[in-house]
Order: C-alpha cells, then structure tokens, then sequence
C-alpha cells in the first residue's frame, strides 16, 4: 500500500485508470486532487422525440394496428428483456451501439417519464422540462439552480454549453459559456503584436467595470468578461486529440470537446449538448435505411457509442453521467403523412460508469379503450407513469450531491428509481 | 462615417430600421419626429428600387460564385437581404420584414431538404419578377405586406409554399388530419399560448384539410414549380367547433359544408383569429418587446392601446405602427438603447456607422452564425426569442470578433475619416470623435478612461498614419465590440 502510494504522487493520479472496482480510498483521492469530478451531461432532443419508435413495444398488437406504416417490424427491433410488467421491449434497429452499452449495463431506459396534463406545445415544453416546475415556465432552469447553489465564486467553466444561445436549463445566475466549437473560440483583433496585446488587455478591463445598477448592461460586461476570462483554457480543449474519430455530427463533434473538456480537467461540471430534427409530423421513415427517424438514431447512436468509447480509453467513464430528454413524445397513432403529432409522456435514457443499467417503469398498453390508464386523451397519447421530476431528483441527489427537494421545491424522489 | 447630433432621430432609425447612413441622417434630421414616423410608414413615397443598387460602386459588396443568384441560392438571397438592410431608403419596409419572417419563423433547411436546394432558395425569396414560374418566395410576399392588414398576411402564409412544407400543411388529409399548422397558428401566430384547448387543435388541424399544394407549369422553360391548391377531396367537412368565437355574433362552430366550398373553413378561421383579443394583445406584446423596450415587464398601457388601434383598424398593420413609433414609450427616456441588438441589427449598424466600401455582405454570414443568426433559418418556428439570450460568451466574442474583422476592412477608410475630421491630433480628439460616430449608448467614465489608456499603450503620439491606422482601427474595433455598443 504504501508503495503505491508513493507511485500516486509520484506519477500522479491521473495517470491511472480508476474503475469501478478500485478501492474507495483511490477515487476519492483523486477527486481530492481534481483529477476527477463526477461529470454530467444533459443532453435534449429537440422536437420531441418519437419514445414508441426508440424503446418498441413489439408484442403490443395495436402498436401495430395503429402504425401501420411507422412501426418497426419485430423481427427487426434489438430485443432487450422485458420491464417490470412483463412487456417485452426492443431498441430500434439502428442503436446497436446503445444495445453494446446497456448489455455492459451501463444504459438506462426510464419509460412514460412525462407530467400531468402535459404541454403539447415544443416551446412552453421545453421551458417546463427545463424549469422542472409545470406550473412556471419562466424561472430559472433546473441546472442553472444547481450551478447558483454551489459554494461561491464559481469556476467561470463550471458549465459548457455546446450550442451558441443559452438553453433555458441553464439559465440562472451563473453565466454558463457557450463553447460551439474550442478552437473557434479566440480573439481576434485589426492589429498584430504589441497593439493586439494592447487590444486584448483594454479589452479585459473594460469588461472589468461591471456596471451595478443596469443588470441588462451588467449582464451583457458579464459575458464579455467570462468570455475573455476562458479563452485561453479552452485553447487548450481545442488541442484534444482523441484517439477514435468522433462522428461529424452536430452531436458527435460536440461530445468531443466534452470529452477534450473532461480530459483536459478544466473544472466543468455540467455539460449540455442537444441534437434536433425530432419533431417528424411527416416522412417519419422510421424504417428505410436514411429515413428520417432512421438518421436521428443513427446520429444519437454514433455519437454516443463513440463518447463511450473514448472516455472508457481515458477512464472518464466512472465519472460520468448522461440524461436525455425531449419536450414530449408523440402521438401513437400515426397521421395521414405517415408522421406522428404531438403527443405526451416519453422516454429518457441515462448512460454513465456507475448508471445502473435496465428498463425503468413500464410500457404503456396501446390498446384504444377509455379504461386504459396507461393512455390518456382519448387514448390518443401514452401518460405519464414516472414524474419527470423524480427523475431529475435522482441525478441531483446521488449523482450531483445536491438536495433534490430544495433545488426542485418539492420532494419528487421515488423509491426504485436508482438508475444510478 | 457621421457625426450627428440627432438623438432622436438616432433612436428612431436603430429601432424602425438598422441604424443610419450618413445620408439618412441628413434626410432625416431635416424633419420632426412626426414627419419622419410619417415617411418611414408611408414608404411607397420611395421609388427607388434597392434591388439595382447591388453590385454598383459606392455600395456594400455582394460575392458572386459565376452568377449573384439571390432566387436560388440561399447564401445570394441572404447578400441581397443584408444589402437591402444597409441600403434600403425604406428601412421600415426592412425592419417588418424581419419582425415577419420571426412571427412566421420558416426554416429554409427543411424546404430545402424537401424539394431540393434551389427550390429553397425559390420559395424563401424568389421575386416573382424574376423567377420564371413567377415564384413569389416568402420573404417577398413578407415585404409586400409588411404594412397591410394583418389578416392578408394570415391568409398569404397559410397559402405560401414553403409554409405548407414547413409545417407540414402540404400533407393534411381528411383521413388523418395533420395538427402541425394548426396548432402554431394559434400557439405562435395569433393568440398565443393558453388561449386554446386540444380540442381546438384537432379542430384547426380539420379546418386545413385539403390546403395543400400542386404542382404547375414546365420543367423545359424553368416555370414547373408548386403553389398552393385547395384540394376539396381531401377536405373534411364536418362542423368544427372551438373554445373562442369564430364569427362576430360570437358563433364558435364554423358549420359543415360540402367539399367543394369548405376552403371556406380556412377563412373563416383565419378571419375569427384575426379579430380575436388575444391576437391583438399577443401582437401588441411583441411588437413592444421588437420595437420599444425589452427591459422590464411588457408595458400593459401600451398593449391594450396598440390593441384596441389594431382592432379599430381592423388589423392594418400601418396604422398600428404609425402608433407605435409615435407612442410614448417610445420616446420615453428609459427605452433609449433599452433593446438587446439582434446579430443582423449590429452588423448592419456597425457598417453604417464604421463604412462599407470594399466589405461584402458575405464576409457577415459566417460571423451571424457565430452571433446565433442565419437569416432564413430561425432555431425553430417560434423564432429567435427576445431578452439576453443573444449574448452567450461564444456570440459575444463572436460579436467582438466581427467588430475586428470589420475594423481591419475598414483601417484605411476609417484613418481618412478621421484625417478630414482634423482628429488625429490627440488621442483625446481621436477618442471623441470615434466615440461619436459609432453612436453606443453612452460610455461610462472608467471605460473612456480604458480607451484613453489604449490610446496612450504603445508608445508616444504622433498623430503618423501608421499610428492612426492601427489607433483608429483598434479603438473602432473596442468601441463596436463593447458592451455598450450592442444595445439600440
């Protein structure tokens, strides 16, 4: 023991893989260093994503009846067990790499995660999903209370925001950066040499005079400062060279520089990444080979699987935690341009080193019947059976350390739900 | 670059346009506010079209790749719309052309994705005068109207081509009604949301049946292409009943008819949400957010009474701004530069206060994405959202970046400005004659002292044109770059 020890300091702690299995002592002693802090990467499907298309219900025979030209064969769904209700349950073709990450165990899939009374609306839904409070749309959002509540003052890349505007789960009172692209983010300036140094330092501390008593000004120094506070420990994210190549997906390129962020142990805490096209009311092809709901899989798959890889090769995986989610899900029966409309409760998925992976709550039964209680609006839609809240409270209280009912204004935790 | 004293007139045109030209300052500052509201509305007085501007000396630069080819090529049409931004001498007809395209928030990706790239382009921006199957692209149908009455313009977007493929109202059948349309206009184009049940939605969605398009003309001359048909077979012609009157006698239910005559449900929809309270205040709202003040709550005085001209008016979009840019609010002290300015309101601004001759429009478009804006492809159809979202750290240093690149295009032009102004003899002159002509909201004390103290880093003035040439440029860029300058 004490031999190892010295090697620790010695080599540094980094320089070792610590897994799962490692005794307790080790990891801690690396977060002591700052080597590794847990990670979490919130990850929203834009456009509400089709849940019955990703997680199918293949024995259900109205999934069928009702989908005639949407539903996934079920010879050719990725079977994956059945969930607490006996339904059996196959991932869609295309997420072979989810299906490898769930059969090491390492996948979560939360079935009928949703709300009472659920917005149809992309725009009002992702405000809610966001503020995690139904009743207000327009409070800070969930992540961004997390980030207010930690000891102050926080390191300024505390959060990385992979899209160029703020997403609302973000918002808060810490400024979160938006870092599109690493290597797009520098400074340029008309002059060279000693005038650009001239620029850059005037530049500093003219974002330096907050002024107090105009918050919209304020707020606007406030970026200005953070921006030119990070440039150069972002310059060094830009420098990752990964050892696998990243899909060149809007997703995939920004999980890189998660990844380069991660490896480069700059300080953030909580990520966001987010890939569109979900909202499919026509030319689903959820089938076809490049169809429409095909590719979307095809690019949460590859983007995924490949974060997986890279960090299980960095052994960041441990320490990481990623959790889906999209406004709604859609309606089960599909409409006259084989597409699906707005509908209600969904799926989320969570992938991670200490993700206790499975399928969580059950499927819904799709039959049409007013009696059914895992429908609602006329059977139109699938309701919700796991609050998405107790979800989010999960991840806050065993994965963030935080407390779920302070940060949530209510106590949403539900027994079972240790999906991590 | 300009001088002006003109606070007013500065404050009219940042809001009602993209900032001021030189010469839009003389014509301008010879009027009284009145006057001007009254020019900037009426704007059909100008006969000029700016369109024949592009591509002669003394303009913006457009980049051509072979042909300038605006109605089919997205990146051409988004040149021509920044130049008609920066060169426009109806800059309202500009400015409500891009409250439009936000209201009625189109993406040009998924047209494209649909029907090919240049029939993107095509039914984003054709003008009718250009295309050979007389294509009127939907920013063009968006200028056209861009004071008429509301409910045209309610009727025109249910009807233009790249709405019915943007959501989906191509595909709406009788067997398997489609809500996507249906549910937007009610949620994002008229009474917002709240003021509509589910069941409202299904029945918007069955009111649409049949809206869909056709396809005319011929491939051999260019002229085959799509355009809006009512396809009775595919109406649904039951009864659709709502939570909110349809009809002025309070009615809710718009009746079933035959298929033949059931476009007439469309209509009538589209008249009921034109008149509805809840549109009238839903447009009021925004129109405060985009045109007085974002600070704050939206002011309730200035949303029941734009509301009440809108109704009076029956929904004619020049007497409602007319009101609005003589309202109050406006010229209230508070709502100077009391508006976060949108990437293209910077850009356009930086150029016409900093210069343009030897910049192209096309060496914005990469920087406007960097900001958050690709014009023709909002986030999503609710549009770029208003408030402080713009200035993430990446689009702030896109923004600064953008003020640098402009700064280096500009040195020379910028140096001269300077030298005809008689301002390079101190950093002091030099510091308050650029401060001026780039027209922020006002700068603190410590940050002119920071300017001061940039002026004075390198080495002993001068007043040579090498200093003045990285001088002028550096400041210029600080100035455009600041926190100060990105407010109108």
């Amino acid at each position: 023991m004490n031999v190892t020890r010295r090697q620790f300091v010695k080599g540094g702690v980094a320089a070792f893989t610590v897994t799962f299995a490692a005794p307790e002592f080790l990891s801690d002693l690396a977060r002591a260093q700052g080597a590794h802090t847990r990670n979490f990467v919130v990850l929203y499907l834009g456009g509400g994503n089709d849940a019955l298309s990703m997680l199918v219900p293949y024995n259900d025979p109205f999934y069928y009846s009702r989908r005639p030209t949407l539903a996934v064969p079920a010879g050719q769904v990725l079977q994956i067990g059945r969930d607490s209700s006996n339904v059996p349950l196959g991932l869609h073709p295309r997420l072979t790499g989810l299906r490898t990450i769930f059969d090491a165990g390492r996948l979560a899939l939360i079935q009928r995660t949703g709300y009472e009374n659920q917005s149809r609306s992309h725009f009002f839904g992702t405000d809610i999903w966001s503020t995690a409070d139904p009743n207000n749309s327009q409070e800070f959002g969930w992540l961004g209370r997390y980030l207010d509540a930690l000891p102050q003052p926080v390191n300024p890349l505390v959060g990385w925001n992979t899209t160029s505007a703020l997403p609302h789960v973000l918002s808060g009172q810490t400024a979160v950066p938006a870092i599109a692209s690493p290597s797009g983010y520098s400074f340029a300036s008309p002059n060279s040499g000693a005038e650009a140094t001239a620029e850059r330092n005037a530049a500093l501390r003219i974002a330096s005079h907050v002024p107090v008593d105009r918050p919209e000004l304020a707020f606007v120094y406030g970026s200005a400062q953070e921006a030119l506070a990070t440039l150069d420990r972002v310059a060094t994210v830009a420098t990752y060279a990964p050892t696998l190549t990243y899909p060149n997906t809007g997703l995939g390129q920004a999980l890189r520089a998660v990844a380069g962020a991660m490896v480069r142990g700059i300080g953030t805490r909580v990520f966001y990444v987010t890939t569109g096209g979900f909202d499919t009311h026509a030319g689903q092809q959820v089938n076809a080979t490049n169809g429409a709901y095909y590719n979307l899989m095809a690019t949460l798959n590859d983007a995924l699987l490949a974060f997986y890889n890279d960090l299980r090769a960095q052994g960041l995986f441990e320490d990481t935690l990623v959790l889906s989610f999209s406004e709604f899900g859609r309606r089960i029966s599909e409409n006259g341009s084989q597409g699906t409309d707005h509908g209600a409760a969904s799926v989320m998925i969570a992938m991670g080193g200490r993700v206790n992976g499975g399928i969580y709550g059950t499927a819904p039964n799709l039959r049409i019947d007013p009696s059914n209680p895992t429908l609602e609006n006329a059977s139109g839609d699938v309701h919700w059976e796991t609050d998405f809240r107790s979800v989010y409270a999960q991840v806050i209280d065993a994965w963030l350390g935080a407390n779920s009912a302070q940060l949530l204004n209510g106590n949403f935790r539900k027994p079972g739900l240790t999906f991590v | 670059m300009a001088i002006t004293a003109d606070r007013q007139i500065e404050h009219l045109l940042r809001r009602a346009g993209f900032g001021a030209r030189p010469d839009e300052l003389d014509t301008y500052g010879a009027m009284s506010i009145p006057q001007a509201v009254d020019a900037l509305v009426n704007y059909e007085r100008v006969t000029t079209d700016v369109d024949t501007l592009i591509g002669r000396p003394g303009y913006v630069n457009v980049t051509t790749r072979g042909q300038f080819s605006p109605q089919t090529t997205i990146v051409d049409s988004r040149q021509r719309w920044l130049f008609r931004m920066v060169h426009t001498d109806r800059p309202l007809q500009e400015k409500m052309a891009l409250f439009w395209h936000n209201h009625f928030a189109t993406g040009y990706n998924k047209i494209a994705g649909a029907l090919g790239a240049t029939e993107g382009a095509r039914y984003m921006a054709a003008k009718a005068t250009e295309d050979p199957g007389h294509v009127r692209g939907q920013i063009e149908m968006l200028r056209e109207n861009a004071l008429g009455n509301f409910r045209d313009i309610l009727l025109n977007i249910a009807k233009d081509t790249a709405m019915l493929v943007w959501l989906d109202g191509r595909n709406n059948t009788r067997a398997l009604p489609q809500e996507n349309f249906g549910r937007e206009i009610m949620e994002l184009f008229t009474v917002g949301v709240g003021n509509y049940t589910e069941p409202d939605v299904y029945a918007a969605a069955r009111v649409f049946t049949g809206w869909n398009l056709q396809q005319l003309g011929n491939a051999a001359d260019g002229s085959r292409h799509f355009e809006f048909f009512y396809n009775a077979n595919q109406h649904e012609t039951s009864a659709k009943t709502f939570s909110f009157a349809i009809y002025p006698d309070g009615s809710r239910t718009i009746p079933a008819r035959s298929a033949a005559d059931g476009m007439q449900d469309g209509i009538d929809f589209i008249n009921g949400l034109a008149a509805h309270p809840n549109t009238a205040r839903y447009l009021a709202a925004k129109l405060y957010r985009f045109f007085v003040n974002e600070f704050g709550a939206v002011n309730v005085t200035f949303v029941n009474r734009i509301a009440n001209v809108y109704l009076q008016n029956h929904y004619d979009m020049r007497a409602v701004m007319r009101e609005v840019l003589l309202s109050p609010e406006l010229w209230d002290d508070g709502a100077y530069f009391a508006r976060y300015s949108w990437p293209v309101e910077f850009g356009i601004r930086a150029l016409k206060d900093i210069g343009w001759t030897g910049f192209s429009v096309n060496d914005m478009l990469t920087p406007l994405a960097n900001m958050g804006m690709v014009l023709f492809e909002p986030p999503d159809v609710a549009g770029w959202r208003f408030g402080g979202q713009w200035f993430s750290t990446s689009a702030m240093l896109a923004r600064l970046n953008f003020a640098a690149q402009l700064a280096a295009n500009q040195r020379f032009n910028v140096a001269t400005a300077v030298r005809t102004a008689n301002a390079a003899g101190s950093p002091e002159a030099l510091l308050a004659y650029l401060s001026t002509a780039l027209a922020s909201a006002p700068l603190s004390t410590a940050v002119r002292g920071e300017l001061d103290a940039y002026l004075r880093a390198t080495g002993a003035w001068t007043g040579s044109d090498t200093q003045i040439q990285s001088k002028a440029a550096g400041l210029v860029h600080l100035v455009a770059g600041s926190p100060e300058y990105q407010f109108q």
